[in-house]
Formats: structure tokens, sequence, C-alpha cells
């Protein structure tokens, strides 16, 4: 029998903002003393007092305008109560009945790139049930019969995003997170960062015969650190499901984790108690209204994001999808891009120059910026500006310089930040493309080296190549290659007896 | 009347031991708190919205995210069951238990 797995998403995202969501300790705490940011609020202790912090509030709003949600007029906090020691208060503050955004869908180009790129994707809509706004725990470290507790973390403010069960497959739910990641980058307000815990997700998920519309059993993913490890611990998880199904067992409902040494899930928890939060509204903190005025600022502040900037690069660019996906992958990248694109001097012609500046982006901006260990999201920060890159375009475009000469440059544009065609005048780096020049040289070459002259007349091809190499060399590299390439054909001809 | 099981349960959910003659009676006293509560679900609420506070306060919020210094470690850690003077120490826990 076939069968056919159904996936939700429940993703927690940290959100990047400097103090926590109900005090004022501070929310950075990646690579803080334990116990440092710390107070009465975020501590549990009695009487403490919490305060909503509206920019987190804001934050969570841009995620759910990014994800096409509805957002709440009105909602309010609610407690929820268990008993673990990450959450000193004995409950967490979080939003159960009116969560901040609900009703919302994200569209994802789904690839099964795992043996190489491709260019065609199926673009499917994932619903969002909901994202509501909550505080994140503690953090425990078990050692023998203790725990250790670090409530530095305690309070930062998380987003949690709950996806409808749409998804069917291993690549789509990666397509999923990596489109999450990248809009909370876009946005700002979250690194996404999995291996660091700033963004943590659990699969749930189950398999049912392809075509039923009932749910089988289901079970849960935890553990899981990065985009790869949620897609292999799902790939691993319909297998193995499927195996057992066909041999017509039964699955069990469980808890697992996903394993990374051993590549396989294991069972964590054997039977999911049912929970008892006893969710009720948060005396301590008033509702909040949510007015026209402030959403629609709100709304004002989200850019466009990688999809939308995808779509329209291929439309109006032409480029491919390749280009597309590489130049957006970074919001400080695709900015960069667009900046330079705006500088061009001939807008009439912006697909010839955009598929320059892609290719210039993708190879020298790209390499240089690996090689001197600029993350790329830092593009704004290097020496080199938009402007300059096109500067260099257009030069050579104009044939002032070639190619070679022009990467020369655009190194020299990383290192210092001068202007490309300052260099080039400074420097001397002008193509030669005078003429008379170009055939004194030209001769030169066919005189020196009759053999190879002969050669090419034979018809071998390559020793042309080699003729060409010397009239390059004797121009240091400055000739311009079409007018020597067409000169030294020429002398070759004459020099026929 | 409450049940024996829920009884236990609610206990459990607050962290009480319970001898059988407290479960017996507080289950007759809890049982007599819900009972006065419930009147309060013969009142038709159709078309009212949920009450989440009878303050008249709403959308109060700290527009100024700039982080403040809160408690010191020593200060944080001085009522710890047990510390080490940078964790708080608790037996052992596994599993989010409710
Ligand atoms: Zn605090």
């Amino acid at each position: 029998m076939e069968y056919e797995v159904v996936i939700g998403l429940e993703t927690h995202i940290e959100l990047d903002t400097a103090s926590k969501m109900f005090c004022r300790c501070s929310a950075q705490f990646f690579g803080a003393e334990p116990n440092t940011h710390v107070c009465p609020v975020c501590l549990g202790m009695p009487g403490a007092l919490p305060v909503i912090n509206k920019r987190a509030v804001e934050y969570a709003m841009m995620v759910g305008l990014a994800l096409n949600c509805k957002i709440a007029r009105y909602t309010f906090w609610e407690r929820k109560s268990y008993w673990y020691p990450d959450l000193p208060k004995g409950y967490q503050i979080s939003q159960y009945q009116y969560p901040l955004c609900y009703d919302g869908w994200i569209e994802v180009d789904v690839r099964d790139v795992t043996s190489g790129w491709q260019e065609h994707a199926e673009r499917r809509r994932i619903r969002i049930r909901r994202a509501h706004l909550e505080e994140d725990t503690g953090k425990l470290t078990h050692a023998g019969n203790y725990s250790f507790v670090d409530y530095n973390r305690s309070g930062v403010p998380l987003l949690e995003i709950v996806t409808e069960p749409d998804i069917r497959s291993a690549d789509e739910a990666y397509a999923y997170l990596s489109a999450l990641q990248q809009i909370v980058r876009y946005l700002g307000v979250s690194s996404g960062d999995m291996e660091k815990g700033a963004m943590r997700c659990e699969p749930n998920l189950s398999l049912r015969p392809k075509g039923s519309d009932t749910f089988g059993v289901k079970v849960e993913i935890k553990n899981l650190n990065s985009l790869r490890a949620v897609r292999d611990a799902i790939a691993y998880e319909i297998e193995r499901q499927t195996r057992i199904l066909r041999a017509g067992g039964q699955i069990q409902q469980v808890t697992l984790g996903w394993d990374e040494a051993r590549r396989m899930t294991v069972v964590q928890r054997e039977k999911e108690s049912a929970h008892d939060y006893r969710y009720f509204p948060e005396p301590d903190l008033p509702p909040l209204h949510i007015s026209e005025e402030w959403l629609e600022a709100v709304r004002a502040r989200i850019p466009e994001l990688a999809l939308a900037r995808q779509d329209r690069y291929r439309r109006e660019y032409g480029l491919s999808a390749y280009d597309a996906v590489q130049l957006t992958a970074e919001r400080a990248i695709a900015d960069w891009f667009e900046e330079a694109l705006r500088t061009s001097s001939a807008p009439h012609s912006l697909p010839a120059r955009a598929k320059a500046v892609a290719n210039w982006i993708q190879t020298e901006l790209f390499r240089l910026m690996r090689v001197h260990n600029v993350p790329l999201d830092n593009v704004w920060h290097i020496k080199v500006k938009p402007a300059q890159l096109m500067q260099l375009i257009e030069l050579v475009e104009q044939g002032t310089i070639n190619l070679n000469t022009a990467k020369q440059v655009f190194e020299e544009v990383f290192q210092t930040g001068e202007d490309p065609r300052a260099i080039v005048e400074a420097k001397g780096l002008a193509q030669i493309s005078d003429v008379p020049t170009l055939r004194r040289v030209v001769e030169e070459v066919v005189s020196a080296h009759p053999q190879q002259v002969q050669q090419v007349l034979n018809g071998q091809e390559k020793v042309f190549g080699f003729l060409m190499g010397q009239v390059m060399k004797a121009t240091r590299g400055k000739a311009n290659a079409q007018l020597v390439n067409q000169l030294l054909r020429e002398a070759i001809e004459a020099s026929r007896t | 009347m409450l049940t024996p099981e829920e009884i236990e349960h609610i206990a459990r959910l607050a962290r009480l031991a319970l001898t059988p003659e407290e479960r017996a009676r507080f289950a007759q006293q809890l049982s007599v708190v819900l009972d006065h509560a419930a009147a309060l679900m013969e009142i038709d609420v159709e078309g009212i919205p949920p009450t989440a506070t009878v303050l008249p306060v709403h959308s109060v919020m700290r527009a100024d995210d700039t982080p403040m210094p809160g408690l010191t470690r020593e200060e944080a850690l001085r009522n710890a069951p047990q510390t080490d003077g940078e964790f708080f120490i608790v037996p052992a826990t596994f599993g989010d238990e409710a």
C-alpha cells in the first residue's frame, strides 16, 4: 500500500530584543555568565510585577504579517501552569485563547537539492494556524542526581508558530523552515540560528494510506538542532513507519528524539501524558488592544521578502532561479544588488546589467568576502560600494578595461575603497585599443615566432592562443583582446607565402 | 462531589501529599467551593466577550527596550536551595512533567 505523510510543525523563535519580554534584564544571554541577567521578575519572586516589552509585541506582529496572518485586535495573556525548574514561577506567561497572530499562510519553493541544484521548484502553500507570544524558560544542565539551572534565558521573548498539518514531505518541511528562518532574518527580529537555539522546531508526523482523509497515529520529534536534522529525522521516520505499516505493524504514539550521531530516532517518552496546564488570564498584565494606526505603522516596516524578490528578479531581469535564490539568501546582499542596479547609467539595459552584477557578486565579491572572513550579511560594511561595482562593469562594457584587468581592479577597490576609474587612471590600466600601437606589437610577435605562425597556418588552432598570449604579455595584459584577435589573424594570413 | 481520583489529581498538580483523611475532608470542602462557583455557569453570557481583567486599563507597555541591570548573581542565588555560586542546583529532573 502507498502511504502519505502528514506533518505539522511547531516552531519557537527567540525574538532579538535588547531586553526581556516582561522585565528589563538583557535578553542577549548567549555566552553570558550563568544567572547574571536576572531580576525578581524573571526569577519568579513573589510580588514582582511583569511589564510588556512593546518591541517584542511589534516583532511578533511583523512575523505574523509576513506570514499573512490576521492580527488580533484584542488579546490577553494567560498563565500556563506546570512544574519544571526551568520555570521559576511554576507557570509560563503565554497566549492561549487569543493568539496575537492567526489564520495565515506562507508560500515556499520546494526543491530536492540533495543531488545538485534544481532550477525547477514546486511552490506550495502552508497554512499557519497561529503565532503567539510567550516567554522562554531557563536552561537546565543535568549532572548525576542534580540539575543545574541558569535563568539568563528565562523571560526572553519567544514566538511560537504552529502550522496546519499541510506539510507532505521532508523536503517541504525543510523548505518551510528555511523560508521561516529567512523571513525572521529579513525582518531583523531574530537570528533564526538553530544551532544556538534561537529557532527550535518540533515536527509532529503521522502516516495514512494515500487518499485517506483521517489521520494516523501521531509521533513528535524533538532535539533537532539544524535544518538538516529536521529533514533527516522526518525522512528517517517516514521510512521507518512505512516499513512497520507495510509489515502489518502498528505505530506507537510516542515522543522521539533525533540521535545525530547514530542518524536515527529514539524513543524519549512512551506515552504522552495528558497535560493539564490550567490556563487562566494573567491577572498581573492588562489586555492588549491593537489599534489600526499601530498595526499600519508596524506593517510599514516590513521589507519586500525573499520569495517576492526572487520572482521579481526573474520576471524583470530574466535572472535564473539559481541566481535569484543566491542573491536573496541574505537581505543585505539583495539590498546591495538592488542598490548597484539603481546606480546604473543605462536603465534601459537593466537585464544585461542585472546579469553582470549578479555574476560579479556571486564570483568575485563572494570569493573576496570568503577570503577575508566577512559574513555575507556584513556586505554593507566592506569598502566596495555598490556604485563602484557598477562603475567597474561600465568600464568593461565601454572597452576601457578588459575583464582580467577588471578583476584586479575589483580586488583593489575591495582593499582600498578607491573608485575603479581612479585606480585605472592612476595605474595606467586602461586597455590599449589604439590600432597602430597594437599592430606594431602584433607584427613584432609574428616575426619573432615564424615556426608558430606556420603551425597556425597548418590548422593548429591551439598555437593561436600562444601567440595571443605573447601579445598580451608584451602589453602587460592591457591589450584589447578582441582587437588583438582580429589584428593577429590578419597578420598571420598576410604572412602566408 | 469530586471523586477521589479528581482530588488526587488536583493534589498532585499542586504538589501536595494528602493523607486519606485529608483527601476525604478536602473532597467535601472543595466540592462545596466548586458548587458555589458553579452558580456562575447559569448566567447567560451569549454575546459577551470573555473578561480578562476587571481593571479599566489596557495596552500598558514599556516602549524603551534598553536593558537595565537586575540582581547581582550573589543576590539572585541568595535564596537558592542549593548553589555552587553559579547555578541554582535542584534535584535531577527529566522531561516536562505536568
Ligand atoms: Zn529579569
